[in-house]
């Protein structure tokens, strides 16, 4: 058949992973696939990490202290991440610039690099900070050491670089430090909401697309963001935990050899105390995020506007199993009740973190792909089919490796983000 | 500004400026919005002069003047095809885009399929529709395997003109 | 005192004198036509007289340089068949490129629908293409103004600025967009923008042997298309999401979007 031959002489974009049925237009594909769907699932996890770390430092929820500066760097690790998927889906990567050059504002797509980059300075500046004490001490040590090794002159360059020339470390300029982190995470959190909320503005505003028109989108974005970010920082909170208590019982790690480091038993304690209280502010936004989900959905099925007939397909027949089941059931329902039955221990809290990230991932698959699952004709349905062996390019980058590529590069820098600003720290170098 | 909380802003600010530097070389100068004002016509200029200056590849233009490209060189017999009930048809349609016809192509590939005919004359039963007015056949019985040129012509279908 | 009165009085007579000069410049009226601000293209389809033949897919596909083994394109061509126990059947099969040669309906997936002819009811043609709309949806949400639309109301993709972000196909109603199989970045119908600019028709107009697309300058009353569209009743497509589309179609059903 011509059309077979044809199909693997010139496959257009979308072709590879799309699988039309019944009428839908000659350009309908599934335009926007898995990287879209891990665009605002990092962004998410961004935010949410960030309004984490800004409950300690703006409204002083002091038991949290530990576990907000872990946030605060390792939301300083995911936001490169949250780049990394737009990137690989544009079409024309080396014109991705052109964003910032010719920002056409009537998109809302076009603010996106000034609202990431204007985020990334906050949070970049919140860190420095937070750590500038320990840059100007770290710096002098290796400049006062004798015979540096290539690396230590290394390192001394980066820390002398990073404590931008401002070395007083008296007791009123690290003051000084404290009162201007607590302004910064002020302002960050609306940036991060907004930076979050306005992901959401992108797919709201698509009035061509009637699953994802609707004004709730920014705001349940919103909420699904700080969900999945408190999620994932408790999660990794408690591996990075648990490692360092099997450190410190070995005494593998330098730090472990210190005669005044934590042992297991500090580090357990402590542990519990802040994974039990950032799990109440999961439990919060969670509530929110399940309320408006099911809000719009109710009014959708209760006004059934033209395009019900088809979403209603899609929503109860096609993809009920994504929806209901993986989403709601298995994402939403089974971490809130195994949270809220008394006797929760940090286990059970670790598994239930695991099942909410799951369950924001659903959601924003079944908006992303749920949306491009019907045609524009309201007459035919396309069927996404994510590629897991990459035969060229396109299908590796849009396909499950390169969405793993996005999911496993934050832990990667995080690892090389550690080594210069270290997450964990004695009491004395921050605050 | 004394203070040292502010050097992260000078940091900012200097990665701005450099933003900004780069720039001033990198768009285009004629950037800017047209009459549709910033929200639908925001481009570069020098874009729409691009489009119109693609090169075009079919000659005729216009329905009511759409045999007057090919008359220029073959008037005779476009005229005396033209007046034959497939004269509604555009001389390209089946001849291919002949633009820069003798220069390139020299010789023009006509598209004498049975696929080409089959266009309009397969036999579908749309009787509310304008197909209801052309012949049609059903391609799977009607002599299958054979160009429909061999016994039909093209140029003047009626079945008396049958070859 | 006199000097400046003296001065004044020669601007005067010398701004006078370039009055009449610049009146008496003779006019070309092709120019004319060509500067004129007050162009707005627009197209009629005349659904009634469509039959399928999918002439205009082919002549746009060459015209444009869009590859006919790449599934998508920049017009097509729709098939709509209503069966006498009220179901409906839809299809564009390879958007029609080599029109419709087999009665049975392509139902995606490699599966087709014969349906018999004695239970045809209606069935009808609509050819489709870019709406080039007032208010364009697709123009909106570029993020860097790579899609604009013209001072004589086309629709156009800068190829040189695209990022290629897929934000315009997703805005556009009518799925008029696609990425260019070749080009990658976004590509849609231009009105055949280079033929208009040149006096031709563009390629699918050309194309049709039996008149049911037709272009013309909707600002000007005495262009034949814009009396048809002010006389007529015409429709145009998905008015409901305010684009206002620059296509009008004649014998529209209500079940075509």
């Amino acid at each position: 058949m011509v059309g077979q031959i044809a199909q693997h002489a010139m496959e257009v974009h979308g072709e590879a992973w799309t699988i039309k049925e019944l009428f839908t237009l000659p350009n309908e594909y599934i335009y926007w696939s898995i990287q879209i769907v891990m665009y605002p699932f990092m962004t998410g996890l961004v935010a949410g990490a960030f309004v984490l770390s800004s409950l300690y430092h703006v409204f002083g929820v002091e038991k949290l202290k530990e576990i907000a500066r872990f946030s605060l760097v390792f939301s300083f690790a995911l936001l490169p991440v949250a780049m990394m998927p737009l990137m690989l889906h544009l079409q024309q990567p080396f014109r991705g610039i052109n964003v910032l050059m010719t920002p056409h504002f009537t998109s809302a797509i076009s603010a996106f690099g000034i609202v990431f980059l204007t985020y990334a300075s906050i949070v970049a500046t919140e860190i420095w900070l937070v750590y500038r004490k320990y840059f100007v001490e770290t710096a002098n040590v290796l400049m006062a050491k004798q015979n540096r090794s290539m690396i230590d002159n290394l390192r001394m360059m980066i820390f002398q670089a990073l404590t931008l020339g401002a070395w007083d470390i008296s007791h009123e300029a690290v003051e000084k430090d404290h009162k201007a982190c607590k302004i910064m995470a002020g302002i960050g959190i609306p940036v991060a909401c907004f930076l979050h909320g306005y992901a959401g503005f992108i797919f709201g505003s698509v009035k061509a697309n009637a699953l994802w028109m609707t004004p709730l989108m920014p705001v349940i974005f919103i909420c699904s963001a700080v969900v999945s970010g408190v999620a994932l920082c408790i999660l990794t909170y408690v591996v990075v935990q648990e490692i360092r208590k099997y450190m410190a019982k070995s005494k593998m790690a330098r730090w472990a050899k210190d005669a005044d480091a934590p042992n297991a038993e500090e580090l357990e304690a402590s542990k519990h105390t802040e994974v039990m209280i950032s799990s109440n502010y999961l439990l919060y936004f969670m509530i929110a995020a399940m309320t408006l989900e099911i809000l719009d959905l109710i009014f959708r099925g209760y006004t059934q506007v033209k395009s019900w007939d088809i979403l209603r397909e899609v929503i109860m027949e096609r993809d009920f199993v994504k929806i209901f089941i993986l989403q709601y059931t298995i994402g939403n329902l089974l971490p809130f009740v195994m949270m809220i039955l008394p006797g929760r221990t940090v286990r059970r809290t670790t598994i239930a973190t695991v099942l909410v990230l799951f369950g924001v991932f659903m959601m924003r698959y079944n908006v992303v792909i749920g949306g491009q699952a019907f045609s524009l004709s309201f007459a035919g349905f396309m069927d996404y089919h994510l590629p897991i062996i990459p035969h060229n390019w396109e299908t590796f980058k849009e396909g499950l490796l390169g969405a793993m590529t996005v999911a496993v590069t934050p832990f990667v820098l995080f690892y090389f983000i550690n080594m210069f600003i270290p997450a964990f720290l004695k009491e004395e170098s921050t605050h | 500004m004394k203070s040292h909380v502010w050097r992260p802003l000078y940091v900012v600010i200097a990665f701005v400026v450099a933003l900004l530097v780069f720039r001033f070389f990198y768009v285009p100068n004629d950037f800017g919005s047209g009459k549709r004002g910033f929200m639908y016509s925001f481009h570069r200029k020098s874009n729409v002069m691009e489009w119109k200056n693609q090169p075009a590849k079919y000659g005729t233009s216009g329905r009511e003047r759409m045999h007057e490209y090919c008359s220029a060189c073959h008037g005779a017999i476009v005229k005396l095809r033209s007046e034959k009930l497939h004269g509604i048809i555009p001389c390209e349609d089946c001849h291919g885009p002949a633009k820069n016809h003798p220069e390139d192509p020299e010789k023009l590939s006509i598209d004498r399929s049975r696929e080409l005919c089959l266009r309009c004359h397969t036999d579908l039963p749309y009787t509310t529709s304008e197909r209801k007015r052309i012949p049609g056949i059903n391609p799977k019985t009607h002599n299958t395997g054979l160009e429909c040129v061999k016994c039909h012509n093209p140029h003047n279908p009626s079945l008396e003109g049958m070859k | 005192m006199e000097r400046r009165e003296f001065l004044k009085k020669c601007v005067m007579v010398i701004a006078g004198a370039s009055v009449p000069l610049s009146a008496l410049t003779l006019i070309d009226p092709k120019k004319v036509l060509a500067a004129n601000p007050d162009i707005q293209w627009a197209f009629l389809v005349d659904t009634t007289k469509c039959v399928g033949c999918g002439f205009c897919v082919k002549a746009c596909k060459t015209e444009n340089d869009i590859p006919f083994d790449a599934h998508v394109s920049r017009t097509w061509v729709e098939r709509y068949v209503y069966t006498k126990d009220d179901r409906r059947y839809v299809d564009s099969p390879n958007a029609a490129l080599y029109g419709f040669t087999e009665s049975r309906i392509d139902l995606g997936r490699g599966e087709f629908k014969e349906i018999d002819p004695k239970n045809v009811g209606k069935a009808f043609f609509v050819p489709k293409l870019c709406n080039h709309c007032s208010s364009p949806a697709c123009t909106q949400v570029c993020p860097v103004g790579a899609t604009y639309k013209t001072d004589d109301g086309v629709v156009l993709v800068d190829r040189t600025w695209c990022i290629g972000c897929g934000y315009c196909i997703m805005a556009c109603p009518y799925a008029a967009r696609f990425f260019h199989p070749v080009l990658h970045v976004a590509d849609k119908c231009t009105f055949c923008y280079h033929r208009l600019s040149k006096g031709l028709d563009s390629a699918c107009v050309n194309a049709c042997p039996f008149g049911a697309r037709k272009m013309g300058n909707i600002h000007d009353i005495d262009d034949p298309i814009t009396k048809i569209i002010m006389n007529e009743r015409v429709g145009v497509l998905k008015d409901e999401f305010g684009t206002k589309p620059q296509a009008f179609y004649i014998g529209l059903a209500q079940e075509v979007r």
